[in-house]
């Protein structure tokens, strides 16, 4: 490869990492009270609001079954509200982000679930009220599970990544189509798939290791 | 609430000191049901009945055993008194809070003041032991050095300073029981309630986690509340029981006159293991209702009290020439006091049992008539 291929490469990785930790935050950001609210609003639950729990649940299902590339389009006037322009690398965080965060919040959501109802209980019975249940037993508990969510949701957002090329926002997968889909350089897109195995295995490897870390369920030697 | 308990151990303690005055005052009441009724309205909205008519009362400083099978509203009734969830009908006081009316906000203030244990301990996996005693001091609000001081306290009532920094994945059932116990007494509750706090643990362990409650009970003066569906339970630590049948109080007293002198049929099924009434395997089997021709009677006799040593059977032979074969027999002790049972076969003969039972009575035993059985199944377990 000549040293113009490798520093578009280096380039592409540096967008693509980029858009992706900007997006993950953010969604994170959304998401993760957008999660706690829809696992806690359900019927019989902590801040039971069965209403506003069904009406957030068909936003995000509706967010959450558009393609992702129909949403980097349809949310182009959103975008440009937000970001001034619909075209290049900050631009296309904007629809990143909201595919990321729905799918966050019901990452979030499973894991909240997942921990036992006694522990609530024993909670309300210690005179806790609805905040202190949030912040001391459910998002303690389900740590493990919403870094592990986590870890899912930016792998996904490295897949999505690839296709805000359509907006201009570059990144590996807008050179691996164009340089080695279009103009057939072999070469470029086995390194662009590379880089990609590379990163996704490195934020599997973190995301399951800081998990294990937290995760005390389990006994260890 | 803890303040009235401390005053009331006061009163007892002056009429102690002072010879004559022989009637105590009577104990102060901490915990009331008045008429409380529990409805669940399921998904297809049909009522379902959990507690009905539930009077109750628990005295300041004493231990309450609540037993009954599953389903039979333990478990709504133990929740009741910390408003973990709430009456359809009927008022239920704890001290001078009247917890059925209470709102959410208001009731979590009494809460504070009532510790709870559970059947699967209910512990944070992601705290460790000192962490997992502290949540209640967090709840409330302590300072953490407050906070500190008295974890260090509760570590060492419940014999737990090696596992401090351990997490509850490392612990066993036991130690795991004990920091709930912690836990629940951290925030210096007046008023303890178990949720089958022992049903999780082999019976070694629950016999210490029932000496601990024993013990809080005693030193503490804290009163306990507990629900579990084994007499054993109720036997170890309980003051009185209530026995609950679907949803029905329908036998309480004190754990002496309800052990000897069970009334309800729920409570002589429930006991049946526990006290020596059951059967030995082989008998039981081959019991019938109905008289058997040249057959034996099987007669269950309690003994009570002074009468638990008696040489009854002897007597029985001299006096009436009724000689009963000894078929399952124990004494034992129960709330400090002496109580034995004893199963006997009594002879074929003119109204041999007639006679039996009316020399009983007149000794002021209590006797039942089991059934009959086939003479030749009490001759090979005799000649065994």
């Amino acid at each position: 490869m000549s040293p113009e291929m490798i520093r578009l490469l280096l380039q592409a990785t540096g967008d693509t990492l980029a858009m992706v930790a900007v997006a993950a935050c953010l969604g994170t950001l959304f998401g993760l009270p957008l999660g706690i609210f829809l696992a806690t609003s359900r019927r019989g639950e902590l801040l039971a609001a069965p209403w506003l729990n069904g009406i957030l649940g068909l936003v995000v299902n509706a967010t959450r079954s558009t393609p992702f590339i129909i949403l980097v389009v349809a949310i182009i006037p959103f975008t440009r509200l937000i970001a001034g322009t619909s075209i290049g690398l900050w631009a296309a965080t904007v629809p990143l982000t909201v595919a990321a965060t729905p799918f966050i919040a019901r990452l979030v959501e499973a894991a909240i679930r997942e921990v036992d109802s006694g522990l609530v209980e024993a909670a309300r019975a210690f005179g806790a009220g609805p905040l202190t249940i949030i912040r001391k037993v459910l998002i303690p508990e389900a740590l493990p599970g919403i870094l592990l969510g986590l870890t899912l949701a930016v792998v996904s957002l490295l897949g999505y990544s690839a296709m805000v090329g359509a907006v201009g926002g570059g990144g590996l997968g807008d050179l691996g189509i164009r340089y080695g889909y279009q103009r057939f350089r072999p070469e470029m897109m086995l390194a662009v798939v590379v880089v990609l195995i590379v990163l996704v295995q490195a934020v599997q490897t973190i995301g399951e290791r800081f998990a294990a870390r937290l995760n005390r369920r389990v006994r260890r030697a | 609430m803890r303040v009235q308990v401390q005053r009331v151990r006061c009163v007892s303690s002056v009429h102690h000191d002072s010879p004559g005055d022989a009637v105590p005052p009577p104990p102060e009441v901490l915990i009331r049901f008045e008429q409380v009724a529990k409805t669940y309205v399921t998904r297809d909205g049909v009522d379902v009945s959990a507690l009905s008519g539930i009077d109750l009362s628990v005295a300041a400083g004493s231990v309450l055993g609540v037993i009954g099978r599953s389903g039979a509203g333990k478990s709504s009734l133990i929740r009741l008194i910390n408003g973990l969830e709430r009456p359809s009908a009927g008022t239920i006081k704890v001290g001078d809070a009247e917890v059925s009316s209470l709102d959410e906000r208001a009731l979590r203030h009494v809460r504070r003041r009532i510790g709870m244990i559970f059947q699967h301990f209910n512990l944070l996996s992601s705290r460790t032991v000192s962490g997992n005693i502290a949540l209640p001091l967090e709840i409330e609000g302590r300072g953490r050095a407050a906070s500190r001081a008295r974890v260090g306290e509760l570590l060492a009532l419940t014999g737990l300073e090696d596992q401090r920094d351990r997490y509850p994945a490392e612990l066993s059932g036991g130690q795991k029981q004990r920091v709930g116990i912690a836990r629940a007494l951290a925030t210096g509750p007046s008023v303890l309630l178990s949720d089958e706090a022992t049903s999780a643990l082999d019976p070694e362990t629950t016999r210490s986690i029932l000496a601990l409650l024993r013990r809080i009970n005693r030193e503490l003066g804290l009163t306990i509340v507990l629900i579990t569906h084994e007499m054993s339970v109720i036997r170890a630590v309980a003051d009185r029981v209530a026995v609950l049948e679907a949803g029905r109080i329908v036998e309480q007293g004190d754990v002496f006159e309800v052990f000897t002198r069970p009334q309800a049929e729920i409570t002589r099924t429930l006991l049946a293991g526990e006290m020596g009434l059951a059967l030995p395997a082989g008998l039981r089997a081959e019991i019938d209702t109905q008289p058997i021709p040249g057959g034996t009677a099987v007669l269950r006799i309690a003994f009570r009290g002074a009468h638990a040593s008696d040489p009854i059977i002897a007597r029985l032979a001299r006096e009436t020439g009724i000689e009963a074969n000894i078929l399952s027999g124990t004494v034992d002790e129960i709330a400090g006091q002496p109580f034995g049972s004893l199963t006997v076969g009594l002879p074929a003969g003119p109204d041999v049992v007639g006679r039996a039972r009316a020399f009983l009575d007149a000794h002021g035993l209590v006797s039942d008539l089991l059934g009959y059985l086939p003479a030749r199944s009490v001759e090979a377990r005799r000649v065994a």
